[in-house]
């Protein structure tokens, strides 16, 4: 039973991991800027498909094929540098303040603009490109062979979570945000320039988004409709942990990840299934997810 | 407000003229009627402030209730159809509303989309009893002994919508001008006065919500017969994002505004697929935001005359 449940897990794990960059994206997004991006999904896929063409730029004209890696990071940076402030300082801006009847409605008619402008660039053909994957090998422990790539998948997640928290606790900006974060009126009156912290927010979310899709491409591939199945898994996990909780998130990844394995292992069937099981039981218990807290009912 | 009466009869006047002028329109308008049920239902909820990532999971009940029906039940009557799936998809309603209806803003937004997902999963996994993706075939059904063929039926069908439209939108139109329904815009408006007042929010919403259930199953049911075909794609997520922006395109002020915002959408859509198939999506998407910008009160907005008071239903 280890035999077939570990490697399974890891498996789990990895994909749990690139969906958590998304629902940290969607939770950091959703703390500055109180706004649940619907099109957030969007950018996983749109960075998964540059990644890829980029990817396989590389490897056709001849380059290095360790190059690929950083293709990776660059095409996240590119896609959030690209998307990132025009996006928020146009139609998301508009919605502050109003209802979140709005802000859903505004951020869905933006993923529908982003999926048919997928199509008409990237076309319908699904793009797959594993150099990395291949590069990095495999390892064996304990008689079962794992993707190192998948190892590295996990390890970037945590990775990430570290980074955040020392950006958030030790630097000027990451501070700024925090205090943005906690009170937004407050903050504008000590003269912190809140639109400015919308906008870094806004575009490091997409970033995240952007590099779990470049970072599924060598593992998974990237096709159409990629966006839409991503978006309800982020929100599922970032539901489970709570809207604006990180560490929240990556414990819902990680939960999220056991059901899965659960589900493959007892009624493989419910495979996709146990993610939306899981929110549903968890908000049951805790409308505001494993690590949120109840808001304040105003009159 | 004075209510836009003579433009809706003649919008309906016009409609009932398709079959004759445009005979390849009464598919499209058959099941834009039929999907302006379900938007008619989300635009329900709209008006007491609750926005539903999940409604599509009613259309595809209903959808699924009239397939199985008629293929495992042996049920062919249309009557009978209509009726059963209807009140299988409220009774869900009445089952998950008792509980969602609990929740308010994004809270209720995200778990509308968790159940439909569920749903959406269980109907595309279990292969034995759905058909997974390939979806449930849709027998003709006979009307009240008459068994009629296809083209016989979808005429019969098309006439149906239109009147189940004109019926039941009148009926809902009641059901808002009513103490109930008032309640349930005053929901939105302030929630905790309400209470105070001793009507129970809980009871107000789930009166909606059950009713909001019941119109997409019939839409649903509606659209299987129409499209002889259900698939587990009716309560994808995307889906239930459209049904809320049919509902905002056409304005959530009156009941036409789901209808109108529907068969707007539909025959745009029959002129896309034309021109620029590709970028469907693309367009609707600018409407949407468009609409968000400069029309808050949607298409119905634009057609209602105002006199005297300007209150404000729209988002």
């Amino acid at each position: 039973m280890f035999q077939t449940i570990v490697p399974l897990f890891v498996d789990a794990l990895a994909n749990a991991a690139l969906i958590f960059f998304v629902a940290f994206g969607l939770t950091l997004v959703f703390s500055v800027l109180r706004i649940l991006n619907v099109a957030h999904g969007s950018f996983y896929s749109i960075g998964a498909y540059v990644s890829a063409s980029i990817g396989l730029w590389i490897v056709s004209a001849g380059l290095n094929p360790w190059l690929t890696f950083p293709a990776l990071l660059v095409s996240a940076a590119l896609v959030a540098a690209l998307f990132g402030p025009l996006i928020e300082r146009t139609l998301v801006q508009w919605t502050y303040g109003r209802g979140e009847a709005v802000q859903i409605l505004m951020t869905f008619g933006l993923f529908l603009i982003l999926e048919d402008l997928q199509r008409l660039v990237f076309g319908v053909s699904s793009y797959y490109e594993d150099t990395p994957v291949a590069l990095l090998g495999s390892i064996e422990i304990g008689g079962i062979i794992y993707l190192n790539y998948q190892l590295l998948l996990i390890a970037l997640a945590v990775v990430a979570l570290v980074a955040m928290r020392v950006f958030i606790g030790h630097t000027r900006m990451g501070r700024l945000l925090a205090v943005v974060v906690a009170d937004r009126e407050i903050s504008e009156a000590l003269g912190i320039d809140t639109r400015r912290m919308f906008t870094i927010a806004f575009t490091l979310g997409i970033f995240l988004a952007a590099l779990g899709g470049a970072l599924a491409t060598p593992t998974a591939g990237v096709a159409p409709g990629l966006g839409a199945d991503t978006m309800v898994l982020a929100f599922a996990v970032a539901a489970i942990g709570g809207l604006g909780q990180v560490e929240g998130a990556a414990l819902a990844a990680v939960i999220v990840a056991a059901a899965r394995v659960l589900a493959i292992y007892l009624f493989p069937a419910l495979d996709a299934v146990a993610p939306y099981l899981v929110m549903l039981i968890v908000l049951l218990v805790r409308p505001y997810g494993l690590f949120g807290k109840p808001a304040i009912r105003r009159i | 407000m004075r209510k836009p009466i003579p433009l809706l009869v003649a919008a309906l006047a016009l409609l009932l003229l398709v079959p004759v002028a445009f005979p390849h329109l009464k598919f499209v308008i058959t099941l834009a009627v039929a999907k302006g049920f379900a938007a008619l239902g989300v635009a329900l909820l709209l008006r007491g402030g609750l926005i539903s990532l999940g409604h599509a999971m009613y259309f595809a009940i209903g959808a699924y209730a009239t397939a199985f029906l008629g293929s495992k039940a042996g049920v062919s009557d249309l009557v009978l159809l209509l009726v059963a799936s209807t009140a299988v998809a409220a009774l869900a309603g009445l089952v998950f509303g008792a509980f969602l209806v609990r929740y308010r803003a994004i809270f209720f937004a995200m778990l509308n989309l968790a159940v439909s997902m569920v749903i959406f999963a269980l109907t595309s996994k279990l292969y034995g009893i759905t058909g997974g993706t390939d979806g449930l075939r849709v027998a003709v059904p006979t009307v009240l002994g008459w068994a009629p063929g296809k083209a016989a039926f979808d005429g019969f069908l098309f006439y149906l919508c239109i009147l189940l439209m004109v019926v039941l939108g009148w009926l809902v139109h009641r059901y808002l001008q009513s103490p109930l329904g008032h309640a349930l815009s005053a929901i939105h408006t302030n929630e905790v006065r309400l209470e105070y007042l001793g009507v129970s929010a809980w009871q107000t919403l789930l009166t909606s919500y059950t009713i909001s259930a019941a119109l997409a199953g019939l839409g649903g049911a509606l659209a299987a017969m129409s499209i002889g075909h259900v698939l587990p794609e009716f309560a994808f997520w995307t889906e239930s994002g459209h049904l809320v922006l049919t509902a905002v395109l056409g304005g959530i002020g009156g009941v036409a505004g789901a209808f109108i915002g529907s068969v707007f959408l539909e025959i745009l859509h029959t002129v896309a697929v034309g021109v620029a198939a590709e970028a469907w999506n693309l367009i609707i998407g600018l409407a949407l935001i468009c609409v968000i910008f400069f029309l808050p009160r949607g298409i119905y907005g634009l057609i209602e005359a105002r006199r005297g008071s300007t209150k404000e239903t729209g988002l």
